[in-house]
Order: C-alpha cells, then sequence, then structure tokens
C-alpha cells in the first residue's frame, strides 16, 4: 500500500521538480537571448551602462553546510565589488549579472551548480571556493573553455594542466614551504610540532610541503599530530604528545575555527608554545566571542589583513560591516580581488557581453598572463602561465588584539 | 513445464514493467540529450542518477529483502569507486579504449567491493538489528579513515602504495620514477582523473543490477533470503542456511554498490574519501526507504526525483534544505499515516507482502 | 606522567560523550528509536545558552536553565509533530524521520545563526594542577564527570522509584500491556523525550564548554559518537551509557597518543565492532533471546 502512497508522493515531488526545471530553462533562455539584444547595443557604443547588455559572471562555494562560512564570505565580497563597479557605469559600459551558487564543498554538487550557471549564461567563473570543488569544475571549464579565476582553491593540482584555470590565493606549497623559509630565517632553533587535519587535502597539502622545506631550513620537527572532521573536538592528545616532545613552536596549517579550540585547550593545560599559521588562520580575530589574549603572539602568514591602513581596504571593510554586519575575512577580500581582476582584464581586452564565453576566455586568458593587478590582498600581482598567482605573502604578527606585520 | 498454459505471474509483469520502463526513459533521455534539448545541469546529473539508482537498487537488497538495516553502504561505493579510478587510471597506457577501461573499472570496482562485502560481512551478519546498523556504520567509517591514509602511485615498474598511519608520510615516500604519477595522494583523494563515465555505461549498469537483483528474488535463493527476512527462526527450522544466503545478498549487494562506485569516481577529475560519508549512506537508505522497502522500481524513482530534488531547489537558495528536510518528513509522515492508508486501500487492493521489518 | 594526562584527557571526552549517550539510551529504551536529532537539540542547547550569555548577559547557571527549558518544549515538539504519528510505523520509516528532523534542525539554526562559528566561553575557566603542575585538570573535565554521574544516579532513580519511572519501564517492555494496565503510554514518551531533551541541553554546554566552538553542525559528530557509545554500553542500559562513553573517550585518547592519530576512530570502531561480537547486547545490556 506505501508504494502507491510513495508513488503519489513521488509524483508530488516530480511537480515540485517540474516547477524548477521550468524556471531553469526559462533563465537560461534569457540568458541566451540577453547577448543576441547586447548586438545593437554595443554598435552604440555609450558611456552609461548599456540596456540589456550584461555580462554574467558566476560564482561557486558553499552557503550551507560545515565550510557555509567560506563561500559565504566570498559570494558576499564578490557581490560588493560587483555592486560597486555596477555603480561607477559597469565594465566597458555594461553592467555585471552576478550569480552564485551553493556547492556544499562537494566535488559533485559544485559540478551541478557549475552547469546550473552555464544554463544561466555564465561567461566568467569566480570560483569555486573550495580545493575538492575546484579540482572537479576545473576540469569542465577546461574542456568548454570557459574562463574560471578561484579566489581560495589554493592545490597546485586546481591548475595543474588547465590554461584557463587561474588561482588568486597562494598555492598551498607556496605557503608550507613559505612558513618553513619564514622560521627557517627568523626562528633557526625552534623545534615544531605540526598539528594538521589530515583529511582535507588544503591541510595535507601545506604540511606535506612545509615538512619537505623545513628538512632544507634545518627546522627540527619533532612531533606531527593529526586530526579529522571526526575527531575535532578534543586536541589535549596532540598537545600533551607536542608538548612532552619539547617543541616550542607549533605550526597548525588548519583554519581558524579549530586553530581557536586548540589555543584554547593549550591555555587550559598552561603550554604556551609560538602558534603559526597560514591563511585559513585569518579570521580567528573576529571570531565571535573569541578571547584575543589566547591568540597573542600567533603569527600569520597571510595576504589580507582587515586591519590595514589603505583606503581600500578600510572601505571595504566598512562596507562589509555595513552589509553584513561582520569583519570580512581573507576569503570576502578574494572574492572581491578576483571581480576587480576580472574587470581590469575585460576593461584591456575590451570585452563586450556579445562575446562568447570561449572568445572572452581566449582573451582573459592572454590579459592574466600579462597583466598586474593590485587589489585588496596584495599589489602587483602576476599570474604564470600555469595559473598560479606571484605575490607577496605578509607575515604577521598578533599583538593587543590585533595585527602587526612582522618584520 | 507447462509454462504457455499459466497465466503470468504479477511479479513477472512488474519485473518486465520494470526493465522496459528504464529502457523507454534511457532511450528518451538519451535522444533528448543528442539533440541539445536537456539543460546541462540536467545533463550534468545523468550519470550520478545511474550511479545512486544503483546504489539505491543494491541497498534495496539488503534492507528491503534481506531485512537488515545497513548504515555504511557508502563504504563500499568508497572502495569500488577508488579501486575502480586506480583501475582506469594505471591502464591508461595498456588499453586506450575508454568503454573497455571503463568496464574494467566497474569490474575491479565490483571484485574490491565484494571482498569488502565478505570481509565485512563474515562478523557482521551475526548481530541483529539496531547492533547491526551501527556496525555496519562503524565499518563505513572505518573504510573512510582507511583510504584517507592510501596514497597510491604508478610508474612503469606498476603500482606503488605506501599507508600513511602516523601522519608523516607523503607522496614523496612512494619512490616513484620520473615518468610515474600519483593516483590517490591520501586526504587529497585522487585528482587528475579522466573523466571517461557515458551515460550509456551507467544505463548498461542498472540493467545489469536490474537483472542481477530481480532474477536473485525470484529464484528459489531470493525465496531463501525473503524468508529469513520474514521469519528466521521458522527458515532455520525448515533448514535454510542462515550464513549463506545472508552472505549472497549481502555480497551481491555490496558489489553492485562498488560497480556504482567506479562509475561515479569515473566521472569527476577530483574525488575525496570524506565524499563517502555516513551522510551518503543515509542519503542511500532515505531513496531504499521512500521508494518502498523491496520495491525494486520504487528505488529507481526515489533515487531519480531525490538527486534532481535538491538541485530544482536551487531556487530557493539558502531555503534549500530545509525544504528538503520538510519535504522528507512530510513524505513520511503521508506515507504511514492511517487515514490516508485507508484511503488509498479503499481505491487500489491491498497487496501482501509490504510489510517489512514489522516484526520487532 | 603523560600516560596520565592522556587518561585525564580521555575520561573528560568520554563523559561528554556519556552524557549524550544518556540521553539517547533513555529516548531508545522507552521510545525503541534511534532519534538522529539529538545530536542537534544539543547545538540547540548550546547556541541558547551562549546567546543568553552573552547577548541577553545572564548568568551561566541561569542561561543553563533557559537552554534547557528551550530544548524540553523542543523535544516535546519534535516529538508530536514528527515522530508520534509514526508510533505504529516500521522503525526504519521513523529513523528517516528523525533524519529529516536532523537536516531541519541544522538548516534552520543556519538561517537563525548565520555559517560562522561561534567561540563558546567556557562556564567555568582554569584547571587544577597536579604533581608540581606535571597534570593539569580543567575544571569543566571535573565538572563534566560530576555531572554525569550525578545524572546517571538521578535517572537510575526516576526509573526505579517514581511512580512515572516506572511507567517508563512499563512502556519499554510492553506498550500495549502497559495502555491496558491504565499507562498513559503517548504522555510517558512525550516525558521521555522532555528528560532526553532536558539532558541534551546540559550536554550541549558542557561540550562546547571543553570544545569552545559552536557551529550549525556541531552536534552531528558527537551525536554519533554517544550514539556508538549507548550501543559500546548496551543501549536502553543507563549505566551502560556512562560505561561506554567513558570507555570509548579513554580508548579513543590512548589510540590517537599511542597508535595514530589519523586511525583513532578506526580503533573506537573496532573496538565496539569486536565488543558486540562477544557480547552481542553490548558490555551491560539485556541480551533477549527471540521468542519463537
Amino acid at each position: 500500500m506505501k508504494k502507491v502512497i510513495s508513488l503519489v508522493m513521488v509524483m508530488a515531488l516530480v511537480m515540485c521538480l517540474m516547477a524548477g526545471c521550468g524556471s531553469n530553462t526559462e533563465s537560461a533562455t534569457t540568458a541566451t537571448e540577453a547577448p543576441a539584444d547586447t548586438e545593437t547595443a554595443a554598435d552604440t557604443e555609450t558611456e552609461a551602462p548599456a540596456e540589456g547588455g550584461s555580462f554574467y559572471i558566476g560564482g561557486i562555494g558553499p552557503i550551507t553546510g560545515d565550510n557555509a562560512i567560506y563561500g559565504l564570505a566570498v559570494m558576499n565580497g564578490a557581490q560588493i565589488a560587483v555592486d560597486e563597479i555596477n555603480a561607477a557605469g559597469g565594465i566597458n559600459g555594461y553592467t555585471v549579472e552576478y550569480k552564485f551558487e551553493d556547492d556544499v564543498a562537494d566535488g559533485e554538487t559544485a559540478v551541478n551548480a557549475y552547469n546550473n550557471l552555464m544554463d544561466w549564461g555564465m561567461q566568467v567563473l569566480v570560483g569555486p571556493t573550495t580545493t575538492g570543488s575546484a579540482i572537479s569544475v576545473s576540469a569542465k571549464v577546461y574542456e568548454e573553455r570557459v574562463f574560471a579565476l578561484t579566489p581560495s582553491a589554493s592545490s597546485p593540482d586546481v591548475t595543474a594542466g588547465k590554461d584557463n584555470m587561474f588561482q588568486l590565493c597562494f598555492t598551498d606549497p607556496n605557503q608550507g614551504s613559505g612558513s618553513a623559509v619564514y622560521m627557517g630565517a627568523n626562528m633557526p632553533e625552534a623545534k615544531v610540532a605540526v598539528i594538521y587535519r589530515n583529511d582535507d587535502a588544503y591541510s595535507q597539502g601545506i604540511r606535506d610541503t612545509f615538512v619537505a622545506e623545513a628538512a632544507n631550513q634545518n627546522l627540527e620537527v619533532v612531533y606531527e599530530g593529526t586530526f579529522t572532521e571526526d575527531t575535532a573536538t578534543d586536541f589535549s592528545v596532540q598537545l600533551t604528545a607536542a608538548q612532552a616532545a619539547g617543541a616550542d613552536t607549533v605550526f597548525l596549517p588548519i583554519y581558524y575555527q579549530p586553530a581557536s579550540v586548540i589555543m584554547a585547550q593549550a591555555n587550559a593545560m598552561g603550554y604556551a608554545p609560538t602558534f603559526f599559521g597560514v591563511d585559513g588562520m585569518d579570521g580567528i580575530l573576529t571570531l565571535d566571542g573569541f578571547d584575543t589574549s589566547l591568540a597573542e603572539g600567533v603569527m600569520v602568514l597571510t595576504p589580507f589583513s582587515a586591519t590595514a591602513e589603505d583606503e581600500l581596504t578600510q572601505n571595504f571593510v566598512a562596507e562589509y560591516n555595513e552589509r553584513y554586519g561582520e569583519t570580512p575575512n581573507q576569503f570576502a577580500a578574494d572574492g572581491y580581488d578576483c571581480v576587480y581582476a576580472i574587470k581590469q582584464a575585460m576593461e584591456n581586452a575590451g570585452c563586450t557581453p556579445d562575446m562568447s564565453a570561449e572568445e572572452i576566455c581566449d582573451a582573459m586568458v592572454e590579459q592574466f598572463t600579462s597583466m598586474s593587478f593590485s587589489g585588496l590582498t596584495g599589489t602587483d600581482m602576476t599570474w604564470s602561465t600555469a595559473g598560479e598567482v606571484s605575490k607577496m605573502p605578509v607575515a604577521v604578527v598578533i599583538e593587543n588584539g590585533v595585527y602587526v606585520t612582522a618584520e | 513445464m507447462n509454462i504457455k498454459t499459466r497465466k503470468p505471474k504479477k511479479t513477472t509483469v512488474i519485473d518486465f514493467a520494470t526493465y522496459i520502463g528504464v529502457i523507454l526513459v534511457f532511450i528518451v533521455m538519451n535522444t533528448l540529450k543528442n539533440q541539445g534539448m536537456l539543460t546541462r545541469s540536467l545533463t550534468g546529473q545523468l550519470i550520478p542518477i545511474c550511479c545512486y539508482i544503483v546504489m539505491a537498487v543494491s541497498l534495496n537488497l539488503t534492507v528491503g529483502i534481506l531485512g537488515e538495516l545497513s548504515l555504511g553502504h557508502a563504504g563500499f561505493m568508497s572502495v569500488g569507486a577508488f579501486s575502480g579510478v586506480v583501475a582506469a587510471m594505471s591502464l591508461q597506457g595498456a588499453i586506450p579504449s575508454e568503454p573497455l577501461r571503463l568496464a574494467i573499472a566497474l569490474v575491479v570496482g565490483a571484485v574490491f567491493a565484494a571482498i569488502a562485502g565478505t570481509l565485512v560481512g563474515i562478523p557482521v551478519l551475526r548481530l541483529r538489528g539496531d547492533y547491526l546498523a551501527i556496525v555496519t556504520l562503524a565499518f563505513g567509517e572505518i573504510i573512510k579513515e582507511l583510504i584517507n591514509c592510501l596514497i597510491i602511485g604508478v610508474d612503469e615498474t606498476g603500482l606503488h602504495m605506501v599507508f600513511n598511519v602516523t601522519g608523516s608520510k607523503s607522496v614523496n615516500d612512494l619512490g616513484l620514477s620520473e615518468a610515474g604519477r600519483v593516483l590517490i595522494k591520501g586526504a587529497q583523494g585522487a585528482t587528475g582523473t579522466q573523466t571517461i563515465s557515458t551515460f550509456t555505461a551507467g544505463f548498461i549498469l542498472i540493467m545489469i543490477s536490474l537483472v542481477v537483483i530481480l532474477n536473485l528474488v525470484r529464484s528459489r535463493s531470493g525465496r531463501a533470503i525473503m524468508a529469513l527476512r520474514d521469519n528466521r527462526i521458522a527458515a532455520e527450522s525448515v533448514g535454510i542456511n542462515i550464513t549463506k544466503y545472508k552472505m549472497m545478498a549481502f555480497v551481491t549487494s555490496a558489489a553492485l554498490a562498488g560497480a556504482a562506485g567506479a562509475l561515479y569516481g569515473l566521472n569527476y577529475s577530483n574525488l575525496v574519501a570524506t565524499k563517502f560519508d555516513f551522510n551518503t549512506s543515509i542519503l542511500v537508505l532515505v531513496f531504499v526507504v521512500l521508494g518502498g522497502l523491496g520495491n525494486i522500481w520504487g528505488s529507481i524513482i526515489a533515487a531519480t526525483v531525490l538527486t534532481i530534488l535538491p538541485e530544482a531547489l536551487r531556487g530557493f537558495d539558502d531555503y534549500r534544505m530545509l525544504i528538503y528536510a520538510v519535504v522528507l518528513i512530510l513524505v513520511m509522515l503521508a506515507t504511514n499515516n492511517p487515514q490516508m492508508k485507508s484511503l488509498f486501500a479503499k481505491l487500489i487492493p491491498v497487496r501482501k507482502g509490504d510489510k517489512v521489518n514489522g516484526q520487532d | 606522567m603523560e600516560f596520565l594526562s592522556y587518561l585525564v584527557s580521555g575520561v573528560s571526552l568520554g563523559s561528554v560523550y556519556a552524557i549524550i549517550a544518556l540521553g539517547y539510551t533513555m529516548v531508545y529504551g522507552i521510545a525503541k528509536m534511534l532519534n538522529f536529532a539529538h545530536g542537534d537539540v544539543i547545538m540547540v542547547g548550546g547556541y541558547i545558552s551562549l546567546l543568553s550569555m552573552t547577548s541577553l548577559g545572564l548568568p551561566w547557571w541561569l542561561a543553563v536553565i533557559l537552554a534547557m527549558v528551550v530544548c524540553t518544549v523542543l523535544g516535546v515538539v519534535i516529538e508530536g509533530l514528527a515522530y508520534k504519528p509514526l508510533r505504529n510505523a516500521p522503525s526504519l520509516a521513523v529513523l528517516i524521520t528523525a533524519i529529516g528532523v536532523s537536516y531541519f534542525l541544522q538548516n534552520s539554526a543556519l538561517l537563525i545563526w548565520g555559517a560562522s562559528p561561534k567561540a563558546y566561553t567556557p562556564i567555568i575557566a582554569g584547571s587544577v594542577k597536579l604533581f608540581e603542575g606535571q597534570l593539569s585538570i580543567s575544571y569543566v573535565s571535573i565538572l563534566t564527570v560530576v555531572m554525569c554521574i550525578l545524572i546517571m544516579i538521578a535517572l537510575t532513580l526516576f526509573t526505579g522509584k517514581t511512580r512515572m519511572g516506572k511507567a517508563m519501564r512499563a512502556c519499554s517492555e510492553d506498550k500495549a500491556a502497559a495502555q491496558l494496565m491504565g499507562i498513559n503510554v503517548n504522555r510517558t514518551i512525550s516525558m521521555t523525550f522532555a528528560i532526553g531533551s532536558a539532558l541534551a541541553a546540559i550536554a550541549g554546554v558542557l561540550l562546547c564548554s571543553s570544545y569552545t566552538s559552536l557551529m550549525p553542525t556541531t552536534g552531528s559528530m558527537p551525536g554519533i559518537k554517544a550514539f556508538t557509545a549507548a550501543v559500546f554500553g548496551g543501549i536502553g542500559s543507563i549505566p551502560g551509557a556512562l560505561l561506554g562513553g567513558v570507555l570509548l573517550g579513554i580508548i579513543e585518547s590512548l589510540a590517537k597518543a599511542y597508535i595514530s592519530t589519523q586511525l583513532a576512530n578506526s580503533i573506537v570502531f573496532a573496538v565496539l565492532i569486536i565488543t558486540l561480537l562477544v557480547r552481542p547486547a553490548g558490555l551491560l545490556g539485556k541480551y533477549v533471546p527471540e521468542k519463537v
């Protein structure tokens, strides 16, 4: 009997689905119509945003689930950039349409999100936000010749072998070896313990290159502890072992949320090493309710700090605060920069919305490998043909609850 | 036998309807796809839907037909996916034909998953009810963690494998030659996989699963398995070998899940072990329960609809998963509501054998 | 000395599991259902207590009481709306509904409180130092262990001595017979959910105090671990939940320290599997032979 009833329910679901699909196809058709309309608009070459002519920029990242904070930050950061650009007359006189799709940090959903955006008429992709999703989607964008600039997926596998996939953030090897070089130069006697999350590509990637480079820098890695998503509740064992091994520096190539717990638990057991983090650590100072005195003396290698004095950062932080009620982290800044980098490249290449995604892609690849871009997360960034960004990481140290540039 | 004179049994009719339905849908979808009439988002979901259908159908064998609750089905999918990816990628040079390599990968995935199924099945099937459920959950988690520690590479001398137990090993410990390639990098999973899965392969896999499961269910062994489900003690007392038939169902189910995993793994250029966690097992279980326990075509429809549903709900943004949850609860409430049941009972005559797991 | 400190962290982690497992086991014992949403009720308890401490500025004990009240109401409402209509449905239907409720709570929390993690200020800070400071035990751990034992004793007394408790036991033995004896089965089960959810609120506060971070998904993994602990100790048995939780914590902690941090969970689950093979009903569970 249940079968019949479930059948009816399933029918009801199918109805829902049809409604969903219907709207999908609608948006797809409007998207395909839109570039057609612009042909006339492009001819007139007006300065004001042209009627009906828009660039379609898509974004992908997790806005639900465990990693939602990263996707939301990228989405919001990019949204601010898009609104600013549209208010200031758009790109080459054309407005920008921006749509962000959820991928729950999962490869399968990310590919679905990508296909969904392509139905919508996406011309350039800002994303995906997380590494695993980015690798899955990068194969698709390479095959279908869509330009993609990921704000934060940092593994070299993301860009490997794909000429139209670019990164705005540091790569994992960059960060791992960068941290080791910095420690080797500034803390030569350090006995280092590494605590990393071994079921996370980002964390594992940085750890691998850090340990490899540490050997060259004569750094002594005295202890390595791991945790997984499932055991991220208690770090006292790893901390006790690190303390027993005599580590005076703890390298944490992890995101700030588990890092905040590690610091709190280390403090509770009276263990006070120097903590050293990478860009995922950014955000620890703005963590709601976090006792920043616990993070005193923490060193972070990061491209962005919300407390920087320059006008660009200050405006961005103020705007973000006003809209979303929180201080932006590095991911938000990355999302913001991505949109502006694309704007700059599009302006240099003179792109118009009636160009196909493939034509824009070729123009963008050419621009990105030759231009230099300055934004929130660095000045004079350049890109290699492999898609990796070259920018200077800044080592900052937390003093009295704010970042201070370390010498 | 005098088959000719007998009217075909109702079950036979349903089975044939299932086959024909799947074939028709495949033909329609494939034509639409080739005509470019499907949206990309639907086209992109065709292969995952095939995988989830096979997963749901195979789990139905364990949960619906054998009557044992398994919460670790994704573990077998994981074993199949990673062994399939390794097989397909390491044979890249030796076998240039993509469909052949895909077929080999599916077989390898099924074999490895069957081995895992046997290893898991021996201890697990001695337990019953919720205890069995928690142990399958435990095995699913163990498989996930073991694969997380696995680093595999290939070069001209063959496969190299390192097991990263202490967390201090990395790709460099593989000792690959210059021409070597890393296939699985621990937590980073299998990256750079060549995506060779096709919708046709997915369709063939569904058909194979249907043939295997429907034939098993309608055979003497299948009746023995269902007898175990309905009354274990009675079945035992008439001389049915409990262990043999339980293992038969469980291992078949694991093998099919492995093949589905291989198909899934070769559809994405990146695959991580954490994808196949407890939540994925639950997802497949939801397909089975919603489609109806022991009801094969129900599983097929439920898997299809529930895979597309979250995508179709994209328009609702943040509320997407909330709506999904509400739909799930409402469907369960409605399908088990006595008034609804009696209403439908009036419309359609009741069939025996719907109630599964009724005994406590 | 390190061994002792591993043991201490194991016990304190284990008592968090135990306190969640107590709630699980109560509900399972009486309603015979796996309440997968239990972990998410814990998360709600964590958020309510945190917000009442930070936004409303209440003292911690009042925050805990408020969290208990909210969770109790939530538990009873969930039971009434989602589980009660399924009283006579197959157990799998209830399981799927519980999973639906779990998704619902997680996603509601995501919409209400946002995705970003919040740091949780422990209700008691500081630690005792033993052996000239070589071994430190935080007050939160001590509080967790004490609370755990208190709750276990209270629950044992409650189910053994009071009228309601006896009604609960009757329902767990045989619902139909209990009804014939004049016990209001529905009310008894609602009561069980109320108690289970109030315990979840306490567990939420203690969990967040030792793991000082709170997200919408905070409850799900400890929930599964606690479920494992409950089965390990013998599901339905109150002392079993405590024993299972603490043993699970110790095994996890020692496995991390001496075998592999990577495989700590696997080792915990392997021990569970072996235990169940030797004692199919868990450590303290009653093995009920099937009636023919």
